[in-house]
């Protein structure tokens, strides 16, 4: 078994209404800030065992799937890099 | 008015739960509360998941709660025929377990609203809305963060085409237009049904409009879905 961190990150679909990101953005230029745009995402950093990195992130993705994204408005990535056990 | 018994499932965190058993018993439907641990009980007539905000709405309203063994329970009743009502928090419950489609996600101010809004009854041929007729105007509250009804266009066609909305948020005359939509929900959705008739969830709070000592009942039409 190899020690991984999976990491999974959960954006909402390109279209879909962001309105805590909007009122970010907006903060940010009125603090001065020149920003063309802002998308803001969650990121879970998931510490598994596996075999090997598919198994990472094969599991990963079921927890993607099953519970961190909502696939309804949710698209999601997973990167798998090995971490000191 | 045969006495049935329908199960108001407590999570952490609901607070909507005894309004609900409250509300049911005013219209003559028994009721009580089911703690999400407990499990269903067999003789369960009808399900409601009530508002609030159970696991402080971590990860996204409603995903926790409808990861629980419970859900599982309340989805193989439902396809049996067991009435099922989800009510904001409950609402939520629905669509992140699939009970229901599309999703509920963060209003379009991104602030909690607390406020009474009009909605057009879109279909009046379910459980849920047999008390009223198809165009007419109801008022309910609404109390949450998390109501922007969201879904991809295609699927919410498909909706409307099967006469799944049961309810849009719209101004005193029922124009659905967006100054009356508190959320920015899609085509102004407050309320859709499940694969079924028999199930259903909506933003708006029906058990807070249904005891004539405090108010108007608009609501109680709605909880007449669990009557026989």
């Amino acid at each position: 078994m190899t020690a991984y961190t999976a990491t999974v990150t959960v954006r909402l679909k390109r279209g879909v209404l962001d309105p805590e990101a909007e009122t970010t953005q907006r903060q940010l230029e009125r603090l001065g800030f020149d920003l063309a745009d802002l998308r803001s995402a969650d990121q879970f950093e998931i510490d598994v065992d596996a075999t090997d990195a598919d198994a990472a992130a094969e599991r990963a993705d079921e927890m993607a799937e099953r519970l961190l994204a909502n696939p309804t408005i949710h698209d999601y990535t997973v990167e798998v890099a090995e971490r000191d056990a | 008015m045969a006495r049935v018994t329908v199960s108001v499932i407590q999570f952490g965190g609901s607070n909507c739960d005894r309004d609900a058993v409250r509300a049911l018993d005013e219209i003559g439907v028994d009721a009580e509360l089911v703690w999400h641990e407990d499990g269903l009980p067999a003789a369960t007539s009808g399900v409601v998941f009530p508002g609030g905000f159970s696991y402080g709405d971590y990860l996204r309203a409603g995903a926790m709660a409808a990861r629980s063994p419970i859900v599982e329970e309340v989805r193989d009743a439902a396809a049996d025929g067991t009435p099922v009502l989800g009510v904001c928090n409950g609402a939520q419950i629905g669509s992140e377990s699939g009970l229901t489609p599309g999703a509920f996600t963060t209003n379009r101010s991104a602030r909690f609203q607390c406020e009474h809004v009009h909605l057009r009854v879109e279909n009046a041929d379910t459980p849920w809305t047999a008390a009223y007729d198809e165009g007419e105007v109801i008022e309910l509250p609404i109390a949450h963060g998390e109501g922007r009804f969201e879904i991809a266009d295609d699927r919410l066609e498909e909706l409307e085409r099967e006469d799944r909305i049961l309810f849009r948020y719209c101004d005193a005359d029922g124009e659905v237009t967006e100054d009356a939509n508190p959320n920015g929900s899609k085509h102004n959705v407050a309320g859709v049904l499940g694969d079924r008739d028999s199930v259903a969830v909506l933003m708006p709070h029906p058990e807070r409009a249904a005891l004539p000592d405090i108010g108007p009942t608009d609501g109680q039409g709605v909880l007449e879905g669990f009557a026989e």
